[in-house]
């Protein structure tokens, strides 16, 4: 029976362990993911970004407290919020930009967008367009990763919103089903942000409590404060390693709340009130985080200073590389629609 | 050379393939304990086990893309279609993953997946499971689509496909699984990809099809031959993306009339496709428009009587290579 946890995961804090180094990078790393989404708006009003533009903002806990938690080899796949999914595990902030003013320098040769980034070389397997086209593509990267004996595990995020779609229910139930025989080392992240665009998951789901809904899948899974990243790390410390060494999947609901619009287009924001976006950007994770580093470890008002301005200057440098590099040639467009054709050299598979 | 059915062509492709290359994989719907449903599969469960040959659930959509996922790290899976009709359930899959990930990742991965299956007219499976699809998947960039004609052709071809780094839909003819011909054994054999091929000279008329209909085609071309004395020239495609014309324009300029078979519907089918590319590159070559041999444009009825009626026969085509050349029937 896949276990069952009602009661969202909290976060229990060890003063020591808190005031390690490490938890002053995550903060870095969640300011730098917001100035990078709020640049992301400007440069979109001013016409320098085009199509599409999902940001993150009020989500950073879910990207850093999972992300932190892997090991070199692991992967990742999510949908199209996903700049920072990618920033978090690696790519260059100014490649990121790059990409989405549609530029050679770009993650994607400038070819893929703000939907579909894409850096192998970090373990990021895309940025994708289809709500929950992506999950099955995750459990078979999972099943690939244990084919080949490796020790590697899968992380698949989507929203609450990719939930009553086909493709969710397939790749939980293959997933479950595969990792019965230990096949399936994927860590399935429910973003739930309260919204599958403008529909709220009252609206949108017959069963309100999602995590229950993927038990029905054989899978164990557990609720999270997505605002808090010590709560995040520590359920993904423990589950990760637990994947990793039973090659079965695990499913994690982080509750979150996006501060911003579904999308650059989405300004009017009928679906909500004011008052429930001011309510949560009172629990904004990178102010939870900042506070309990100062009650604990003493971090200062100048040392997020610091921080914020290193954010700055790394976002600003981002914005001027992106603006300062060529547009794709013109043969770009012919490139990678399939490989070069010709005979495959041996031993390439 | 051995003599072969096709479908034993296409297991031979699939085991060679799995034995020289623990990375190939196949996954479907009953193709393991139930050992497939047109017996492609038969006794591979038992030569590789489960985690090679994997039953997976009746859920086309999953089973396509895990296969893409696989093919993303390194993997080279193959995917059965119980028949190519389920396969639409995928159209997710395959054409906004499969077809699109190389691209918009700037050619970060491959997407070494091939999809296969039987399509086409049956006896008496009706409306949901008669159904021919190469248009339908031709029409998208970063797809390969063949449909082979002979065993030769289904077990090269299908090796080509294995050992590709692109997603493939791999179209099988129900119709042709006990078809006999002469397979090379050595397990090198390949058949390269966008290579058409003469199947029969002539110098009066070209017939260019693919599949079953270009056997349909032969059996056509013989009976003019000996009927009427009219010689035909026949084109096998082989391949309809990548799509090789130049045996066809080539076969045009010398006879200068044009028929297209193929056993879908006529609308945006790859007929038309195949008459405007012939027609914007020999013009001047012809003496006669190009005319198609189609499937009539109806779903396809139970009755065995009407089901006759809607797919394409010799008499068909023998009656359009008559209309080229202005012989009366």
């Amino acid at each position: 029976m896949a276990k069952a946890k009602e009661e969202t995961t909290s976060a229990t804090i060890d003063p020591v362990a808190a005031c390690a180094p490490e938890w002053t990078g995550i903060l870095r790393q969640m300011i730098l993911i917001r100035r990078f989404e709020e640049a992301t708006e400007k440069e979109f009003r001013k016409g320098k970004i085009g199509g599409y533009l999902h940001v993150y903002s009020g989500q950073e806990a879910v990207a850093s407290g999972i992300i932190t938690a892997l090991q070199e080899g692991d992967i990742l796949f999510t949908g199209y919020r996903d700049h920072a999914h990618a920033l978090s595990l690696g790519a260059e902030p100014r490649r990121v930009m790059a990409e989405l003013f549609g530029k050679s320098t770009g993650l994607s040769k400038g070819k893929g967008g703000s939907m579909h980034l894409f850096d192998v070389e970090h373990g990021f397997y895309g940025g994708y367009g289809i709500v929950g086209g992506h999950l099955t593509l995750a459990a078979g990267a999972a099943y690939a990763l244990r084919y080949k004996q490796t020790e590697r595990i899968a992380v698949c995020y989507f929203g609450d919103g990719a939930m009553n779609i086909g493709s969710f229910h397939e790749a939980m139930n293959m997933a479950g089903l595969w990792g019965k025989a230990g096949m399936c080392p994927i860590l399935f992240i429910i973003e739930n942000n309260g919204y599958a665009m403008g529909t709220s998951v009252e609206r949108h789901s017959a069963l309100t409590d999602l995590s229950q809904r993927v038990r029905a899948y054989n899978m164990p899974t557990e609720k999270v404060d997505g605002q808090d990243v010590f709560a995040v790390r520590g359920v993904a410390d423990r589950v990760i390693r637990q994947i990793r060494e039973t090659g079965k999947p695990y499913c994690i609901e982080a509750v979150t709340y996006r501060f911003s619009g579904h999308g650059a287009a989405d300004t009017q924001q009928p679906y909500r009130t004011k008052a429930e976006v001011e309510e949560h950007r009172r629990r904004d994770p990178i102010g939870i985080l900042r506070d309990r580093l100062g009650e604990i470890c003493g971090l200062t008002d100048d040392d997020v200073k610091k921080i914020e301005d290193w954010a700055s200057a790394e976002v600003a440098a981002a914005v001027q590389f992106a603006e300062e590099s060529p547009v794709p040639e013109a043969d770009e467009l012919w490139r990678d629609v399939v490989a070069e054709d010709g005979p495959v050299p041996e031993g390439s598979s | 050379m051995t003599e072969k059915n096709y479908r034993e062509a296409i297991r031979d492709a699939m085991t060679e393939e799995m034995d020289r290359d623990p990375n190939v994989l196949i996954m479907g719907e009953d193709i393991g304990v139930y050992e497939g449903t047109f017996r492609i599969t038969a006794g591979m469960l038992k030569k590789y086990g489960p985690k090679r040959v994997i039953d997976t659930p009746i859920a086309e959509a999953g089973m396509v893309g895990t296969a893409v996922g696989m093919a993303m790290l390194g993997l080279r899976p193959i995917v059965e279609m119980m028949t190519m009709n389920f396969a639409i359930v995928a159209a997710d899959q395959i054409l906004n993953h499969a077809a699109k990930v190389r691209y918009f990742s700037g050619g970060q991965v491959d997407l070494p997946v091939v999809i296969r299956g039987p399509q086409g007219a049956g006896v008496q499976l009706s409306a949901q499971h008669s159904q021919t699809f190469e248009s339908f998947y031709a029409h998208f960039p970063g797809l390969k689509v063949v449909a082979p004609a002979t065993p030769a052709d289904a077990k090269g071809l299908l090796k080509t496909a294995i050992r590709g780094r692109d997603p493939v839909i791999f179209l099988e003819s129900a119709a042709l699984y006990g078809m006999k011909g002469e397979v090379p054994d050595d397990d090198s054999f390949t058949v390269p990809f966008g290579v058409s091929r003469v199947a029969r000279e002539g110098s009066d008329a070209t017939i260019v099809s693919y599949s079953r209909m270009l056997q349909m085609s032969l059996i056509a071309a013989e009976r003019l031959s000996q009927e009427e004395g009219i010689e035909c020239e026949v084109i096998d495609l082989r391949t309809l993306r990548p799509l090789d014309l130049q045996p066809a324009y080539a076969s045009v300029t010398k006879t200068h009339r044009c028929v297209v078979v193929q056993e879908q519907w006529k609308p945006f089918g790859a007929a038309a496709e195949i008459a405007a590319s012939i027609t914007e590159t020999v013009f001047d070559e012809l003496d006669a428009p190009v005319a198609r041999v189609t499937g009539e444009d109806v779903p396809m009825p139970y009755a065995r009587n009407l089901e006759v009626l809607a797919t394409p026969h010799e008499e068909h085509v023998i009656a359009a290579v008559k209309k080229v050349m202005y012989v009366s029937s």
